[in-house]
């Protein structure tokens, strides 16, 4: 427990992290992590956090060391997508039992585990994360994987992020530091190539990075590793030998970006594929990296040219919804707006940003946020689903992008509603996913269903019928008289 | 005579489970005002919170006592106390329904002390609401043990005791978990026809059904009332469905000495029979005409239907009741049990489960005894099976994340019975192969054809 508390604390001292800079040295020991309030917390814990960094990775088999709940309620829920194996999507656990609790046999039935998956599927390497129960018993997990190892001569990774060390993010972090410790620089590629990028906390959702990596193939730019988005085991451990790094979602793995910076002089930077600019300031950034790192500096120049030549198409398609969409208020609720290029590209087309959660803001987002709402006010840090129904229900907004935890306030709010978070359906990234996040702003806003469900039964419609014939309730007696009255069906509604 | 195999793997291969705890809180969201409290770390209520969320597209109320690394060590007792207190101030349910995890029962604390403890000195605040405990390890149990301890304990800490007047005309209705909102919607109906008056516990076609609340609200907003627990002592008879039912069936008959009647299953006309007779004994009125149509029916949907079910296998993996509540099913229909997959061997209604042997295990057994089965019968998490063996997949049971409507799938009585005739009939009929000179050739069996599929599991 205590090289897993010095591993945390270390995590709070992250330097590369623009938060932590701005912090004293004491706010900075105290850590990142808010103390919960029982009855009025959400979110994952650390081992749900290291399990959605290390899942997506596609031929590993992942076991979880825990009694049932932690991998039986969850497996097999993101939409991260693989373009070969399929071995991630397989679940495995120990499933401990109260006998396995009480007699002390979680170790054994660990290692036994190991030895089944092993044999019956012969993955490159097999991921173990510890959780609650094991670390409380007092389960070495990191003791049986390296016992397992030697024996079975594969490698077993021991993930220790058990779900009371801390928040979802902090296990995002703690399964980085399990891929520098154990996987990464563990295998020598022998086609090392000065254009070989690494991409950190690209999650593939919904194969989205394939609408990236053509882009970056057609620049003659190998992925050396995606981590994890459909990522292979040998990719990882050989991601060492990459020249630059671009981390796609910070807050997740910027630890390991930095300490690969330290160890192997591998030069990172922080960007999006999200957006028109973004994914264009994107390319360039990795260009020039690559450039500084000694590969020709003519590759800039042909990124210039793919860029403009894809700008071109992307803002040409996006026209052609501005009629469509022009003054659509969209609320933004999200842990915090992850690319400002996404918003640029949304007002570009005449969508105004009514509201927007600065949960996750940096004060310099904060300023930045100021200046494109109209109402200050609208700027909130966390909303009470009461509140935020409220809000929706006095449609002050057209449409609300969120994850899925906030879909149902929306939806009962009977207000369109998008998915931008991990459970979504469609691919977002590059120029063509930001087309599709427009198309599907608009397939939402326009759906026929909005009027239906917003429309009142038409028996709860006629106050003033009701008055002319006290005599009767009868409904169809009213339907009739509204029909005489020459009204149509179509304007009992509108009351 | 069935054999009863235990699980011998060490790895669990694609889990059948969902926890207990998870069934306890389901349980207790089918009453209205509440909100189930799961006592361990966030992420045990957020997996679960998450899971609820794909099966019913509904925002679920469900809370956690958020126990760190602190908690662990020194006890949760504080954050169960704060949690409590907070909720109340936050949503003011009329029942928390604290579930414990696998965290907090590993550490061993007396939770029901503690909460005696927090009602005595919260005894001002918590005016009102009910705080009810069910034990939950994780590492124990499914959702039928969950579900069945968090409504014996309903009973247990909230009906009144003692022997009080009873009302002639009203029914105590314990469903299992398994009973869909169609399924309890349909029930109440048919109750009603015979002028009884239904009380089901737990009641999720009130809470769970998917509809637009014209307002937000923080607690579920419908299903059984906590007043109506309270009076269960004055029904005439209590009707528990599922033998996981029988310990909070046992439990209300002691305690306030309401007799009960068990059904197993009422799917299959035999048992809708039993249970549509019992209806008329209470009441003491006919069969309404309503009733006897939709037996009919029945009758006709096993004519038409029995065609497409003869000789066919059928592999299932369900928690024991619904295991049982399918299998009969089916071999009523004609069919073969070729794999049944259960979650434990401690439910009685397994020795009666039509099958040769009953595997306690997961998903991996299923596709491995499934492979060559005409039919996977599980929950949503079967797809992979499915689509590595070719087989296709009927979805039954919790979760059901990739498929709408399971909620409003009619599963009990005559009706029921009817839809999943024509349910299954349908699928077996999509599946159909036209015959080709290859399938029919008489010389085709000589030559062994391969039979293994493309699953790991299926070699293993």
């Amino acid at each position: 427990m205590s090289s897993l508390n010095a591993k945390i604390q270390d995590l709070f001292n992250e330097p590369a992290c623009e938060k932590n800079r701005g912090k004293d040295a004491k706010a900075r020991k105290r850590g990142c992590t808010k103390p919960l309030t029982p009855g009025a917390a959400a979110g994952g814990c650390a081992f749900d956090g290291a399990k959605i960094v290390l899942q997506p990775v596609t031929d590993v088999a992942h076991l979880v060391h825990a009694p049932l709940a932690c991998e039986g309620n969850s497996w097999d829920n993101r939409g991260t997508a693989s373009s070969g194996p399929t071995l991630w999507r397989t679940s495995f656990t120990t499933d401990l039992t109260e006998l396995d609790v009480v007699m002390g046999q979680g170790e054994r039935k660990l290692f036994k585990a190991i030895r089944e998956i092993k044999e019956a599927y012969a993955p490159p390497a097999i991921f173990v994360y510890s959780t609650c129960v094991p670390a409380l018993i007092g389960d070495d997990i990191e003791a049986v994987c390296k016992r397992a190892a030697e024996k079975f001569g594969l490698p077993v990774v021991p993930v220790n992020a058990p779900g009371f060390a801390g928040s979802k993010n902090l296990g995002n972090k703690l399964a980085g530091e399990a891929l520098l410790d154990h996987v990464i620089g563990t295998a020598e590629p022998d086609d090392a190539g000065p254009y070989d990028i690494n991409i950190l906390g690209e999650f593939n959702l919904s194969g989205e990075f394939w609408l990236v990596k053509p882009l970056l193939d057609r620049l003659g730019i190998r992925v050396r590793a995606s981590i994890p988005g459909d990522a292979r085991y040998l990719d990882i451990a050989s991601a060492h030998r990459a020249r630059a790094t671009m981390v796609v979602c910070s807050t997740a793995l910027i630890n390991l970006a930095r300490k690969m910076e330290q160890r192997w002089d591998i030069p990172f930077f922080e960007g999006s594929f999200y957006g028109i600019s973004g994914t264009s300031g994107a390319l360039r950034q990795i260009a020039r990296l690559l450039v500084k790192k000694g590969a020709d500096s003519e590759i800039l120049g042909r990124t210039d040219a793919l860029i403009a030549e894809e700008e071109t198409i992307a803002w040409q398609k996006l026209a052609a919804y501005r009629p469509r969409l022009e003054g659509k208020r969209v609320l933004l609720n999200t842990g915090g707006v992850k690319s400002w290029s996404v918003v640029h590209a949304l007002m570009e087309i005449g969508i105004e940003i009514v509201g927007t959660s600065v949960k996750k803001s940096t004060i310099e987002d904060k300023q930045r946020i100021k200046k494109i709402l109209k109402h200050e006010n609208h700027m909130f840090e966390t909303m009470a689903p009461r509140d935020l129904y409220a809000m929706l229900s006095r449609d002050e907004a057209d449409i609300m992008l969120s994850g899925g935890r906030t879909q149902f306030i929306a939806l009962k709010a009977k207000l369109p509603w998008l998915d931008i978070n991990q459970e979504r359906h469609h691919p977002y990234a590059g120029y063509d996913g930001m087309v599709e996040l427009v198309r599907q702003i608009d397939l939402a806003i326009h759906n026929p269903v909005w009027r239906q469900v917003r429309e009142a039964p038409p028996w709860e419609c006629q106050p003033v019928l009701a008055d002319e014939s006290p005599s009767t309730n009868n409904e169809t007696t009213a339907v009739q008289a509204i029909n005489f009255a020459g009204t149509s069906a179509d304007d009992l509604g509108e009351c | 005579m069935v054999r009863i195999l235990p699980k011998t793997k060490a790895a669990a291969v694609n889990p059948l489970k969902s926890s207990q705890p998870l069934g306890a809180a389901l349980a207790f969201l089918g009453i209205e005002g509440a909100i189930p409290l799961f006592h361990g770390s966030q992420g045990c209520t957020s997996f679960a919170l998450v899971l609820f969320v794909r099966h019913f597209k509904e925002a679920i109320p469900l809370q956690t006592t958020a126990m760190d690394e602190v908690a662990t060590i020194l006890g949760g007792a504080d954050h169960l106390e704060e949690a409590i207190v907070n909720l109340k101030g936050r949503t003011n349910p009329k029942l928390i329904g604290v579930c414990t995890t696998a965290l907090a029962e590993t550490r061993g604390e007396d939770f029901a002390a503690d909460i005696a403890n927090i009602r005595i000195k919260r005894a001002e605040e918590l005016a009102g609401t009910e705080v009810v405990l069910a034990n939950t390890p994780d590492f124990g149990g499914a959702i039928e043990e969950g579900w069945a301890k968090a409504v014996t304990s309903l009973i247990g800490s909230i009906t009144r005791r003692g022997e009080l007047p009873r009302q002639s005309n009203k029914i105590a209705i314990l469903p299992g978990w398994n009973l869909t909102v169609a399924d309890l919607e349909h029930l109440r109906e048919t109750v009603e026809s015979f002028e009884l008056e239904p009380v089901i516990v737990p009641d999720v076609s009130g809470s769970l059904d998917g509809t637009v609340p014209d307002r937000w609200v923080a607690t579920t907003y419908g299903g059984a009332k906590v007043d109506d627990i309270r009076e269960l002592g004055t029904a005439v008879q209590c009707i528990a469905i599922g033998e996981h039912m029988r310990c909070p069936a046992e439990l209300l008959h002691m305690l306030t000495d309401v007799p009960y009647a068990l059904f197993q299953s009422l799917t299959g006309l035999k048992d809708a029979d039993r249970f549509i007779s019992l209806l008329s004994a209470i009441s003491g009125k006919p069969v309404p005409a309503g009733v006897r149509r939709r037996r009919a029916q029945l009758q006709d949907a096993l004519l038409d239907g029995h065609f497409h079910f003869g000789d066919k296998k059928i592999a299932i993996a369900a928690e024991p009741d619904q295991l049982y509540q399918l299998a009969t099913f089916f071999v009523g229909m004609g069919c073969e049990i070729a794999a049944a997959v259960t979650t434990t061997d401690m439910s009685e209604v397994l020795e009666k489960v039509p099958a040769d042997q009953v595997q306690i295990g997961d998903l991996g057994d299923l596709e491995a005894l499934g492979a060559g089965a005409d039919l996977l019968v599980t929950h949503s998490h079967g797809r992979q099976a499915a689509q590595r063996l070719g087989i296709p997949l009927m979805r039954v049971g919790f979760p059901v994340f990739d498929r709408l409507g399971s909620q409003h799938k009619l599963t009990v009585l005559y009706q029921g019975t009817r839809d999943l005739i024509f349910e299954v009939a349908n699928i077996f009929q999509a599946k159909r192969h036209a015959p080709t000179p290859e399938t029919l050739d008489p010389f085709r069996h000589r030559e062994m054809p391969d039979e293994l599929s493309s699953s790991p599991l299926a070699r293993v």
